[in-house]
């Protein structure tokens, strides 16, 4: 049966049926859900969010054709463990943008881009979304990243220094910061 | 991974409908239906069963892979997500049919003919085309009773109807097809 459902994956992706491939993958802090469109990675679930709920809102929003294809997320994989492993300090995954819209989406776009290693302010966020009062906004937007770790949403902070929120609980923030500041002090 | 279906009765996808609709109004465009692969996760075993005594081992894999990349390709437009177990095997069915409509035309060689007399008058060729022109129920009846031989009660419980129901589209499509071959 597992040979007939990989095949059934091969052929839908073959023939233009696939709309969401996922898959699951370990990382030090717990599963990771990965899910892709065509368009590239659209979907990261921590380890703390259930998966049967993403997935669900996935096929509400994106399309219920979801199939579980691994090998569509290969490479996704292959660069989340290089980065967990202090190996990688950008990602060179498509995203697709699709679940965020407005503000919202501006704000994310703008945390794509605050490299490895380094931290912002939720006000600096606002601003470079074009609107500097909006700093409850910009917090939220992080809240509502569909795509955490790649479009690195930990990276932004409080003015005040404080870690603020996080999707997947602050320890793990606190961990990934820690991980890269090291692996800057390495590299550099 | 939540599950999608009820234990048990294993043919509902349950919603709500007041409740939906009135999400409906709060986020249009969103569909209903579950992830296609709680389908398959909940109902491929179901439906490989029904196509081994449909078609045999030899063919099942290919009807298997046939019946859900069909089925893929209709999802999202269906409409009612109530009974998916029993539209897939409805699809299921009507790949075995095409199956056999694909083996009767390409006989297999034998090496000897078994020397049998045969008193049964042959069914014609177009006996799956008489069925194919039923109404959908009556057809549906008839292929699970006849291509994959299951019983009233599974009938039933793959058109999501009563086995009197069950019983009376069965029923109606052999005395439809009786008339439509005499």
């Amino acid at each position: 049966m597992k040979a007939s459902l990989q095949r059934l994956a091969e052929r839908a992706s073959e023939e233009g049926l696939l709309d969401v491939a996922y898959t699951t993958t370990d990382s030090p802090f717990g599963p990771l859900l990965l899910a892709k469109t065509r368009r590239g990675l659209v979907r990261v679930g921590l380890p703390n969010q259930d998966t049967g709920e993403l997935l669900a809102d996935l096929a509400g929003r994106v399309s219920p054709r979801v199939l579980e294809a691994p090998a569509e997320l290969d490479e996704a994989r292959r660069e989340l463990d290089l980065y967990f492993a202090g190996k990688l300090d950008r990602f060179d995954l498509p995203l697709d943008w699709q679940l965020s819209q407005g503000f919202r989406l501006r704000v994310l776009r703008a945390i794509a881009r605050i490299p490895y290693g380094q931290t912002r302010t939720y006000t600096e966020m606002a601003t470079k979304a074009g609107n500097e009062r909006a700093v409850r906004a910009a917090g939220s937007a992080c809240g509502s990243n569909p795509i955490p770790l790649v479009v690195p949403c930990h990276r932004v902070l409080r003015t005040s220094g404080a870690l603020g929120g996080y999707g997947g609980g602050l320890p793990m923030k606190e961990a990934l910061l820690e991980l890269e500041t090291e692996q800057n002090l390495v590299s550099r | 991974m939540r599950s999608y279906f009820r234990p048990h009765t294993g043919t509902k996808y349950d919603l709500n409908v007041s409740r939906r609709d009135e999400r409906a109004r709060l986020i249009p465009e969103v569909s209903s239906l579950p992830p296609f692969q709680a389908l398959i996760d909940e109902y491929a075993t179901d439906v490989m069963a029904v196509l081994r005594g449909a078609v045999g081992r030899g063919g099942a894999e290919d009807c298997f892979q046939e019946t859900f990349l069909a089925a893929l390709r209709a999802y999202p437009k269906l409409k009612d997500g109530r009974n998916l177990r029993g539209w897939l095997i409805t699809i299921a069915h009507r790949k075995a049919i095409d199956h056999h409509r694909a083996n009767g035309r390409a006989p297999l060689p034998v090496a000897e003919l078994p020397e049998v007399a045969v008193t049964d008058p042959e069914p014609g060729g177009d006996v799956w085309a008489a069925v194919g022109a039923l109404p959908p129920k009556q057809r549906a009846a008839v292929t699970l009773r006849f291509a994959s031989d299951l019983p009233h009660a599974e009938i039933a419980a793959a058109l999501g109807c009563s086995p009197e129901a069950a019983r009376r589209s069965l029923h109606e499509g052999i005395k439809r097809l009786r008339k439509e071959i005499a």
